[in-house]
Order: structure tokens, then sequence, then C-alpha cells
């Protein structure tokens, strides 16, 4: 993926969430991993990056296009990705197996035994066949997570968007999703994620950028970032993140 | 336990009947079921226009309560003020001015003769406003993170609001819907004031013809419950269908 960020401003009331963010990304870059202390701007960035956000000013290009900010074209380049949420949103009313065949259907043009085929395939790859039709209340945290990771990779994105996908799950489901997540990355799907998993950022991503006060501070590969940081602000967080670790 | 439930029932109806005697008793009420017995027919051909208006109003109830939900939530600034200020100017003044001032001003200005449609139309445009209000608070009690994810799916404003959005608000305000239905079977009976022959105005003819207004007022009470009980009951039906467990 390439991605060009020129002096992105997002404010919300008097809070300045993006402040002139810039970042450039090599095409080669396969993840991108978002970290940085809460209430930074990773996941405002990771929001203006899906199309669900419209920037204040600046400007976006993904893949040498600019992000448009009309709303039919921004659907469109919607459709074209997948978006996972950290408290996974799925719709309560439909079970585990509607969620995934009504974007299908709805968005896709898919028919419905496609879209049933599908689903079905996922639903056994992920290990969920025997919750299909169950509703989301009825799913564990992690459950509902994958669930909710299918619905958003069924439709092949071009990129997957994935907003602090395990910060609502406890250490044994987080491992579960993560794994997930890592087969998505090796088996070729492009990923940008915010995340506070720090080993796994380091494990997955080509690049890691380190948003803080709505701005980039560092951008590196994991290697260079963890091992090495230029920022001091980046150094001081990660030596306390990873105090205990 | 259960034979002690039984026996507080009892005792309760028991009590209810006793008094009710004690109050009837004071009056030294003279009965005549027979002379109200004749009126059947006219009480029961009001009873029947009652059904029919209800039944009109109720399906012009929910369509245009829809419009004026989903019109109070639109960015369009003129339509949010327009179903607004309908609603402000309907829930702030009597029914009865209104079916006065829609009758001999609006509908007579209309050429509009036929008094049960003029009836059913005023009604909906009462029941409608508040219609409106309980959808509206359904919609609004829907989390943000649902229309995020429906906008991350790529749906458009139709698909959200009908596969997403309404499913669930609609689940939530099923009881408060059905109160509203059977709060307009009841306003019905004012339509009386129009001289429609409907079932209150149909009990009063009755009534005076007689001059028995325990054994007309009793039956019409009856009367009105047998239309409102069915919708609290089928409410309460689909409460249960549809719950989300």
């Amino acid at each position: 993926m390439k991605i060009e960020v020129q002096s992105l401003v997002k404010t919300y009331g008097s809070q300045r969430a993006l402040d002139g963010l810039s970042l450039s990304l090599p095409p080669s870059t396969r993840c991108l991993a978002l970290i940085g202390p809460s209430g930074g701007g990773k996941s405002t960035f990771l929001r203006h990056l899906g199309g669900l956000e419209l920037p204040d000013s600046g400007r976006i290009e993904v893949n040498g296009k600019p992000l448009s900010t009309k709303e039919l074209e921004l659907r469109n380049y919607r459709r074209k990705n997948g978006f996972l949420f950290q408290g996974y949103n799925l719709f309560p009313h439909l079970t585990a197996r509607q969620n995934i065949i009504f974007p299908l259907v709805q968005v896709h043009g898919k028919s419905n035994a496609e879209a049933q085929d599908l689903a079905t395939t996922h639903l056994t790859r992920f290990g969920l066949a025997s919750h299909a039709e169950k509703l989301p209340v009825q799913l564990s945290g992690g459950q509902q997570q994958r669930v909710a990771l299918i619905r958003a990779l069924v439709s092949s994105p071009e990129l997957l968007f994935l907003d602090e996908p395990t910060a609502a799950l406890d250490p044994e489901m987080t491992v579960e999703v993560l794994e997930l997540v890592r087969e998505l990355i090796l088996g070729g799907q492009e990923v940008i994620l915010c995340t506070h998993e720090m080993g796994f950022a380091r494990a997955v991503a080509d690049v890691v950028a380190f948003v803080a006060a709505g701005k980039i501070s560092e951008a590196a590969p994991p290697d260079a970032l963890f091992n090495s940081p230029q920022n001091p602000d980046v150094a001081r967080f990660l030596s306390r993140v990873l105090e205990f670790r | 336990m259960k034979l002690r439930t039984y026996l507080l029932g009892l005792i309760v109806l028991l009590l209810l009947a006793l008094a009710s005697w004690q109050v009837l008793a004071s009056l030294r009420y003279q009965w005549n079921w027979a002379g109200i017995w004749e009126q059947r027919e006219i009480m029961l051909r009001g009873w029947g226009l009652t059904i029919l208006i209800s039944l009109g109003a109720l399906l012009g109830t929910l369509i245009f309560g829809l419009i004026l939900a989903i019109g109070q939530e639109t960015k369009e600034p003129v339509t949010r003020t327009v179903c607004r200020g309908y609603v402000e100017l309907i829930r702030g003044t009597p029914l009865l001015t209104q079916l006065l001032l829609g009758y001999y001003v609006i509908a007579a200005a209309f050429n509009l003769d036929n008094k049960i449609i003029a009836g059913i139309l005023l009604l909906t445009a009462f029941e409608a406003a508040y219609m409106a209000e309980i959808l509206r608070g359904g919609v609004a009690s829907i989390e943000r993170s649902q229309w995020d994810a429906a906008r991350a799916l790529g749906l458009d404003r139709r698909q959200t609001w009908r596969f997403v959005i309404l499913p669930q608000a609609l689940r939530r305000v099923l009881p408060g819907m059905a109160g509203q239905c059977a709060s307009l079977v009841k306003d019905s009976s004012l339509l009386s004031v129009l001289g429609i022959a409907e079932f209150a105005k149909q009990t009063d003819v009755a009534v005076s013809s007689t001059s028995s207004p325990l054994e007309g007022y009793l039956p019409m009470a009856l009367g009105y419950l047998a239309l409102t009980l069915p919708l609290s009951w089928l409410a309460r039906k689909l409460e249960q269908k549809w719950k989300v467990v």
C-alpha cells in the first residue's frame, strides 16, 4: 500500500485531535501499526484513513488516489475496504451468519447462495461453525470479534483497518484474535491497525508509527523504532510500557 | 405458595366487588338493561366505526409518524425544522382544539365533506406527532457504533435505516408504540364532537334515549377494552419474540 498524508487537521469542539499530521509510507508496506498513548489521535487517524471521518484540512492519498470528501465516493472507497472496531460493532439483532451475509448481499451484490457459502467457509475456518446461528450476545468477546473480523474481510478488502481489535478482550481471547490477524497478514492481506499490543506490532508490522498529540512523532520499521527510537517522547513511552514485559 | 397467591387474588377481587357494590348501592340506581339492549344495534354500529377509524388512523399514524421521526433526524435544515415544529405544535395543543379547527377550518377549506375520512386524517395528524417522538427516542437510543459499523460496511442511508437502525429501534419502542396505539383507539372517542357516529357518540345516543347511563357506559368501557387489550397482548408477544437475549 502507498499512503501519503499531508498536514491532516481535525478538531472536535475545542479539542484538536489531529494537529497537522503527516506520513509517507513506501509502497512496499504491507502492514502499518499505529501505536502511542491513549487520546493521542491514533484511532482518529485510522478513521480518517478508513474514510469514516473527514478532515478539517489536509490531504490523504491512498495508492496514488486522493481520498474524496464526497459521501458517495467515500462510500465506494469504504466498500472496497474492511474496518474492524474495538467494540466489535456487530448488529445485535442479527445472528453471526446474518451479520456476515447481509453486507455481502446488500452491498456487494452477491446472491444469497454465494453469500451463504462464503459465510460457511469463513465461519468454519475461524472455528465458529457451531456458533453461526447465535446472536452476538450469546457469543464471547473473542468470538464476537472473530465474527466481526470475518464480516470485515469476507468481501476480500484491499485494505483492512483494525481499530484496537483486542482492547476489549481478555489475554487468552487477545491471543486468539491476534493469531488470526497475523495469519491474514502472512496470507498477503494489507492491514493498518492501531494497537496497544507492542509485541504484536513489532512482530507483524513493516512500519510502526508513533502517534501522540495529533501528530506522528516517529515512523520507522519496528526493529529501528523499538530498539533505537530517535524521538525522546517515543523512547520515554516505550521504556514505560515495556517495563513489565 | 400457589394457594397463597390464589387466596390473595380472591381477597382483592372480593374487596373490589364490595367497593363497587357499595358505590352502586349509595346511588340507589335503578337498572334498566332491557332499554339499552334494544339500542344494541346503534351501539354495535358505533363500535364497528370506531374499529374502522382506529385501523385507518393506526396505519396513517405509523407511516406519518415514521416520516416525522426520520424528518427530525435529517441533516437538511428546512425539513428538520418543519418536522420538529409540527411535532411541537401538535403536542402543545389539545386534541379537541385540533379536531375543531381541523374540521371546521382546514377540512372545510379543502371541501372535505366525508366526516369519517376527515376524522381519520385528523386523528392521524395528532397521534403521528406522538408516535414520531417515540420512534425518535428509539432511534436516538441506538449506539453511535451501529451507525459507524453500517458506514464502514458501505451501506447507504436507506439501507442503514432499513436494515440496521429501524429493526433495533422498533424492538426497543414496541411497548411505547402499543401504548400509543391504545391511546389512539381511546382518543377516537373525541371525534364524537364532530358528530361522527363512532362508539362514544352512539353510546351517548343510546343512553339519552333510554335514560340509563350506567347500562350504556359500562358496556362502552368494555367495548374499548376489547380493542386495547389485544394491542397490549400483541405488543407483549412481539416483544418476547424479538427479544435480543
